[in-house]
């Protein structure tokens, strides 16, 4: 698992990487009432709002953390975005996108150098 | 740098109890306020709805308006020249919700009045401003003020709200006569040896009580109702998705100095002598949209699906022209969907009427629908 300054986790699985928001991020947000993901074979630049994740509050982009294409999507979150909440590192992942471009892969960080991350915050 | 913001930030006597609590804090009409505890803001509100949540609102303006002739007549002559509401007639003790027009009618702020209940005071006004408009309010009182008759600004005093269905329950405890106090009535008492302004209001659409204390003794009352399992602290976070859900404006969002009170649905709290006489700065709008009716009209609004469709949000009718803008929108914790509340042409303001919502650029279905979402469960005696 690596994860970005966004908050953002990737999971690396061949050449499709699986995203979703760490549980860091999840604990922010507070109580997940909303997820829009987006659509199969939607096509991202790096940074593109690819989803939405919506508290009682307020509501937050989720950026594709790499360039390329949509595979799948969590449709369950539709009907459960509260397993977000409950599962943000596992079964709350947002969806699938294709690697095209590995270079955009390089300045992650694994679990270790996010947590010194986010005691700098 | 940093020290400079953050002394612009004012605390209320219980910010050490709200860290204590874990809460986080924000900022909030210049004060660091508790925006939620570490339950949460959902299930803040839904405690809220089921048991009794304990609220700071200290951050809000406290004052009296006495007259040297100690006549209540004299003051609420005054008052009745600055907000719409039947302030003569309001007997010791008793409590109304108004709002401060300016001369074009808009609302400047909406605030409770009070006519205290305590022999030798019931000449005295008390009144309950929201934090951020405090000093326009005082100074517009100020620039107002006849002769006679004085406005004390009371710093020393906090304000603390219990609200909820087992509010009374809590408080009986300490002052029996808190179950039979009627909806919008105060008492000035002692509860555990403090002095007290309760009454019997709040801003969540539950049963409960608001209660002004002296700032020393703040810390020792919360502490006191915190004590109960049934209480628990509650954040703005969920002060604000508990009065959408009550379909109650909020200063700023859903009423401002454009807004008319009859635009805004509140025209009950308008009596009918007023209605009729006017004689408050304002009147002239208030009397016109009453006769003519207002060319836009506050509605609740129901979207369609999960989607929340937040503040600000743009409102169109089937054809895609625009017809309002949502003010006030959110998730309801006890609606479990989306709510919102918003500002809509006059013919569109019929409950049930098909909108549209354009959520991040797509167009998403609503309806309008009748305030409130969740009925208010205020004590009827």
């Amino acid at each position: 698992m690596k994860y970005t300054q966004d908050h953002e986790w990737i999971k690396i699985e061949g050449d499709i990487a699986i995203v979703g928001i760490s549980v860091h991020a999840a604990k922010a947000l507070g109580d997940i009432v909303f997820v829009e993901v987006p659509e199969v074979d939607a096509e991202f630049e790096k940074g593109d709002d690819a989803a939405v994740v919506e508290s009682v509050k307020a509501a937050s982009e989720i950026y594709a953390p790499l360039s390329g294409t949509i595979t799948a999507v969590n449709e369950a979150l539709e009907d459960a975005p509260e397993t977000v909440n409950s599962d943000p590192e596992g079964e709350g992942w947002f969806f699938k996108i294709s690697i095209s471009d590995t270079s955009d892969l390089e300045g992650l960080m694994d679990a270790d150098a996010y947590a010194a991350f986010l005691e700098t915050l | 740098m940093s020290e400079e913001i953050h002394s612009e930030t004012k605390q209320t006597p219980l910010y050490d109890f709200h860290v204590g609590l874990g809460a986080k804090m924000v900022p909030f009409a210049g004060y660091d306020m508790p925006v939620q505890y570490p339950l949460g803001v959902m299930k803040e509100h839904l405690h809220t709805r089921e048991s009794a949540g304990l609220f700071d609102v200290s951050h809000m303006g406290q004052a009296f308006l006495i007259s040297e002739d100690e006549k209540f007549e004299t003051v609420a002559a005054f008052l009745e020249t600055l907000v719409p509401c039947d302030v003569k007639s309001l007997e010791a003790g008793q409590q109304r919700y108004t709002q401060f027009l300016n001369a074009d009618g808009g609302i400047m702020d909406d605030l409770m009045v009070t006519r205290l209940g305590m022999e030798g005071y019931t000449h005295a006004i008390y009144i309950v401003v929201n934090a951020g408009c405090k000093d326009a309010d005082y100074a517009h009182i100020e620039k107002h003020l006849p002769k006679g008759i004085s406005l004390s600004i009371k710093e020393n005093l906090a304000l603390i709200a219990l609200q909820g269905p087992k509010a009374p329950a809590v408080i009986a405890q300490y002052l029996p006569e808190a179950l039979t106090l009627p909806f919008m009535n105060s008492l000035d008492t002692v509860i555990d040896g403090m002095w007290v302004h309760i009454s019997r209001s709040g801003y969540t659409g539950e049963d409960g009580y608001e209660i002004s204390v002296k700032n020393d003794d703040v810390v020792k009352l919360a502490a006191l109702l915190m004590s109960h399992d049934e209480v628990e602290a509650i954040g703005l976070g969920a002060r604000d998705s508990l009065r959408l859900e009550a379909g109650l404006c909020l200063y700023g969002h859903d009423l401002d100095t454009t807004t008319s009170p009859i635009e805004a649905g509140l025209t009950w709290s308008i009596q009918k002598n007023r209605r009729e006489e006017g004689g408050f700065l304002g009147a002239k709008r208030v009397q016109k949209e009453l006769a003519e009716r207002p060319s836009r009209r506050r509605v609740g609004i129901k979207p369609v699906g999960r989607a929340p469709a937040r503040e600000g949000t743009i409102i169109q009718n089937m054809d895609g022209k625009d017809i309002g803008v949502i003010t006030s929108g959110g998730f309801g914790p006890c609606v479990e969907g989306p709510v919102a509340m918003g500002y809509v042409k006059r013919k569109y303001a019929k409950t049930g009427t098909e909108i549209q919502l354009i959520v991040r650029g797509k167009a998403k279905p609503a309806h309008t629908i009748k305030l409130p979402f969740v009925p208010n469960n205020f004590y009827r005696g």
